[in-house]
């Protein structure tokens, strides 16, 4: 996967957690939870989701860098370097 | 013999609701659980279960129609000849050990508006082909296939709405009815979180454990210990269920709350019963829960832990006749043999009903599941 295709397959990822979100309507700077109250269920899943889909095993100790579209881009390609 | 399958209420307060589709078909033989309906209601739509094994005779509400709790929706014959082998095989289901992650795959993907425009449309979703991306299913998918753009009243009182007024109606009832009293206990979970981080460290992440699935357990496990917590009171009387039920209130994102079962929470081990709790967050936020799921609980557990409230003073839902609550761990300071450390911090909150218990017995209940709490690895 090249880079510009990861935050739009990271965004599938959070709407199929989150299916009552509009992938248009999240805004890549600001925390999950503060735009739809993704709680630590929603961050489990996604981490099960992240193993997933791009085989990166994220221990509890980094979900703090999850916590938004652009933290969580800038994370991925970091792991995936 | 025949047998009637009615519209059951999934709440106390629960009038009517709208047929949305059928699973069966007349001659379709089925067997007590399966899934024969979905009910849109003010909980969202419901898988119906049948409560009995049988053939479908007839169905006497087509889909769209709104009928009151208690209707018939549908006749069954129950003691018909054996089928051959192959006719009994019940449809796979959604089971504990699936992840979430597999619970959405199985389902049909559609956009919430469009699933709406189907409800309104009367379009069956599963045999639509979608046209959004990963084949999802879009408002224009299902505007094509239905018969005509023409809003639907079936579907008037369902939805946000329908839900806050639900709400509010069984909260009403509960503080008019039910003599609440409340206790509140701060305890040191550390041993717990400290036990969490160490389990969910050393485990693949679909093994992780949340702290809630803790919670549940030991408020599982307290209610077999202490009687008063865990039951019905209808009728002018407590009856304790013989078997412990806790419901989980999840918040949608949308506003509004639902309350379904881990179905006999108290012998589950933790490993299944966090399959369990993944699985019905997530159908409870896809509005795909089970009737079962919603009228079961003998008691519930609302957890604000994902936000910075401290105390939860909760209330009852009717005909339960307690509630446990839980805020969220801070660290603290604390005292150790005489030393101020810091140390993870939960209060948790019980409300219950004065018709059956009293503070005392409460004070028990509630030190005894933070005595479970202590010790995790037990539970």
């Amino acid at each position: 996967m090249n880079r510009e295709q990861l935050p739009r397959r990271v965004l599938e990822l959070v709407t199929a957690i989150a299916p009552d979100v509009e992938a248009d309507s999240v805004i890549p700077g600001i925390a999950f939870r503060d735009q739809f109250d993704f709680d630590s269920m929603d961050t489990l899943n996604f981490a099960i989701a992240l193993q997933r889909e791009f085989g990166v095993d994220v221990p509890e100790t980094d979900y703090a860098r999850l916590a938004s579209l652009d933290q969580c881009v800038a994370y991925l390609a970091e792991r995936l370097a | 013999m025949q047998s009637e399958f009615r519209l059951p209420a999934l709440g106390a307060d629960m009038e009517a609701g709208t047929l949305v589709e059928w699973h069966v078909a007349p001659g379709d033989r089925c067997k007590r659980g399966d899934v024969v309906a979905v009910v849109e209601t003010d909980k969202g739509a419901i898988d119906v279960e049948v409560f009995v094994d049988g053939i479908v005779r007839e169905l006497l509400v087509p889909p769209g129609t709104r009928v009151p709790v208690g209707t018939v929706l549908a006749l069954l014959d129950t003691e018909a000849p054996a089928p051959a082998p192959e006719m009994v095989q019940a449809p796979p289901r959604t089971r504990a050990g699936e992840d979430a992650g597999e619970a959405i795959q199985q389902r049909v993907k559609i956009s919430p508006a469009a699933r709406k425009r189907a409800q309104e449309l009367h379009v069956d979703v599963v045999s639509l082909r979608g046209t959004g991306p990963e084949g999802a299913i879009t408002v224009q998918d299902v505007e094509r296939a239905g018969p005509s753009p023409q809003p639907s009243p079936a579907s008037v009182g369902e939805g946000a709405a329908g839900m806050r007024a639900a709400i509010a109606a069984a909260m009403s009832r509960s503080k008019r009815e039910i003599p609440h009293y409340y206790l509140t206990t701060t305890v040191d979970v550390s041993s717990a979180v400290d036990w969490l981080a160490a389990h969910n460290a050393a485990v693949p992440v679909t093994e992780r454990l949340l702290l809630a699935a803790l919670l549940l357990k030991a408020v599982a496990l307290a209610c077999r210990d202490h009687a008063g917590f865990s039951g019905f009171h209808r009728n002018g009387r407590y009856e304790e269920s013989p078997v412990v039920h806790v419901g989980v209130a999840v918040a949608l994102r949308g506003g509004g709350l639902v309350a379904p079962a881990i179905m006999d929470t108290a012998t589950k081990p933790l490993a299944a019963l966090m399959d369990e709790f993944r699985d019905v967050v997530a159908r409870a936020r896809a509005g795909r829960l089970r009737a079962s799921e919603l009228a079961a609980p003998t008691i519930i557990l609302t957890s604000l832990g994902d936000s910075a409230v401290e105390t939860v003073l909760p209330i009852i839902q009717p005909p339960q006749v307690a509630i446990v609550g839980a805020g969220a761990v801070a660290e603290r300071p604390w005292i150790v043999a005489g030393r101020i450390v810091p140390r993870q911090a939960l209060t948790l909150s019980l409300g219950a009903d004065h018709r059956v218990t009293d503070g005392r017995l409460g004070a028990h209940f509630l030190a005894r599941i933070a005595g479970l709490l202590a010790e995790p690895a037990k539970l």
